[in-house]
């Protein structure tokens, strides 16, 4: 935690005082839903979105995007934390399942890297994204996902810090190695699990 | 000050106690702070600091305000917009009193800044709260009995959302060569004479004439209104380096 | 265009880089690696709400610059820099 000159009087943004085992150490709790971005907001028409699962330069399987929202859904509510300390508990998203998206597809991998609009990327290991534990996200608070929060589509991996839940999201690429990504290759950690407060390189 | 512009280059950038002297109120959504800095380094007309609240939990924010005051003041003022969902502005501008104090570092830019000495007529154009810088480039012109041409264009909501009115008019008056124009795009009183409309080239023409010989053009206020200003001062043939932008916006990082 | 309340320029981004750099770089020139416009680091368009500072060509909007803090450790990545002019005399 930075030093710092206490300020009296300052209280800063809104804190919510909620129970300790839903907050990770370090984490203030906010009803806002801060938009946090490295670029501009990508918008790409939805005749030419498309989402592909890849393998080294093999398409495995690509989607349309009625053909994306045509597959199986759900609706789940969970709580995201943001390597920059604020974390908003039970948010409601509308998503396909990563496992439906790899589902009958020769999946044999370590690693996957997400791939989007505007060039970002973040890896992960696969098994962080399969066995309900990752959605390809449409929908948040009963809505359309909006473009600044990563509409049409970003992925969803609450159990991690929530850059992995890369906006504007276009593809998963399988990988033999766990390839950093956009801020995993400028200190920030290789995994992010915020429960082991594992935001930077050695944590 | 050329010797304290070097020194501002080799100083390290550290934290440092500002203490609240004085607030002024400057309009209904903006007061200055003049604060008290021990060890302050002397700055350049156009710096800004950076301004880290800590609360008692030790959650951080961290804003970057411009210096209203010139380098020949001792003390360093902040003009600072209170903005309606803001987390620092809220503090420093409604609960903050004389005797608090927080942290801040600075000066800090090299490039959006103006210095007497160098003489450069100066070509000003401001959106809302982007007149702070600039007003801190007109107290240093008039308090280093500056005669260089300078003339600002200074586009606001309405007339209560002018700050420093008074004191524009009075350097304006003084004859020096200062003139200012101003354009209120949202509301104007009965009566007005002065421009109410956003700013596009022909008031730029009109209000700064046009690129004169070494002049530099100053613009800062939101990015929309930076950039549209800097293409038509472009556009009205000033050199692309001839016009220094800085942009406005909400500073924090998350 | 919601996205220019994020924009900013590398004005804002002077306190952050004095952690990195022992002067201003904000006045220096820079030369982008992608398409070879020149420009002040301060007028690089900075994205500051984020994980980490992100300085864009205002020309082709590629990356120039990288910050990220964390802790006590600053990281930066300058690929998107191909040379940095400096007058240190300036």
């Amino acid at each position: 935690m930075a030093e710092g000159f206490v300020s009296r009087g300052f209280r800063g943004r809104r804190r919510e005082n909620v129970p300790s085992e839903r907050v990770p150490p370090g984490q203030y709790v906010t009803p806002d839903f801060p938009v946090l971005s490295a670029g501009p907001t990508p918008h790409t028409p939805l005749e030419q979105w498309s989402f592909a699962v890849l393998a080294g330069d093999d398409e495995l399987a690509r989607w349309s995007w009625d053909e994306f929202r045509a597959l199986p859904s759900e609706t789940v509510t969970v709580d995201i934390h943001c390597v920059t300390k604020w974390s908003k508990l039970d948010t409601t998203w509308e998503g396909v399942s990563v496992d439906t998206l790899l589902d009958g597809l020769d999946a044999d991998a370590g690693y996957v890297t997400a791939f989007c609009d505007g060039g970002y990327t973040t890896n992960l290991p696969l098994e962080d994204v399969t066995d309900g534990k990752a959605w390809v996200a449409f929908g948040y608070d009963g809505e359309p996902l909006d473009p600044e929060h990563g509409g049409p589509a970003r992925l969803l991996v609450p159990h991690l810090y929530f850059w992995k839940s890369a906006k504007w999201v276009r593809g998963l690429r399988l990988m033999d190695e766990d390839e950093p990504g956009f801020w995993e290759s400028l200190g920030y950690h290789l995994y992010g699990d915020p429960w082991r407060e594992q935001r930077y390189w050695g944590d | 000050m050329a010797g304290a512009a070097l020194l501002g280059r080799l100083e390290p950038l550290v934290w440092r106690l500002a203490e609240v002297v004085e607030i002024v109120a400057e309009t209904p959504s903006v007061s200055s702070l003049v604060l008290d800095v021990p060890g302050w380094p002397g700055h350049r007309a156009g710096q800004h600091v950076d301004v880290r609240l800590t609360a008692e939990d030790g959650y951080q924010a961290q804003r970057s305000y411009s210096i209203a005051s010139p380098p020949e003041d001792d003390q360093v003022t902040l003009t600072v917009e209170r903005l309606e969902d803001g987390e620092v502005s809220p503090y420093l501008v409604g609960e903050v009193r004389p005797g608090d104090r927080f942290e801040l570092r600075g000066p800090i830019g090299g490039y959006f800044v103006w210095e007497a000495a160098e003489g450069a007529p100066l070509d000003l154009a401001a959106g809302g709260s982007g007149i702070v810088p600039l007003m801190a480039m007109l107290r240093h012109r008039a308090a280093a009995g500056s005669g260089v041409r300078a003339r600002l264009l200074y586009s606001t909501r309405t007339l209560d959302d002018v700050i420093y009115g008074d004191e524009l008019e009075r350097l304006a008056a003084d004859g020096d060569g200062l003139t200012v124009a101003y354009t209120l795009t949202r509301a104007q009183p009965s009566g007005w004479a002065g421009y109410a409309r956003r700013v596009d080239r022909e008031m730029l023409a009109d209000v700064l004439g046009g690129p004169g010989a070494g002049a530099i053009a100053f613009v800062c206020g939101p990015t929309g209104f930076v950039e549209s200003v800097a293409a038509a001062l472009v556009d009205l043939g000033y050199e692309p380096p001839q016009v220094k932008t800085e942009r406005f916006g909400p500073t924090g990082g998350e | 265009m919601e996205e220019v309340d994020l924009r900013l320029d590398g004005n804002a981004a002077g306190g952050l880089l004095r952690e990195v750099f022992a002067f201003e770089v904000t006045a220096a020139r820079g030369t982008c690696a992608s398409c070879g416009a020149v420009g002040e680091v301060a007028t690089l368009v900075l994205y500051a709400h984020a994980p980490g500072a992100v300085l864009r060509c205002p020309a082709c909007g590629a990356v120039v610059l990288r910050v990220a803090r964390g802790r006590d450790r600053v990281w930066v990545d300058a690929r998107g820099l191909s040379c940095l002019e400096l007058a240190p005399g300036a």
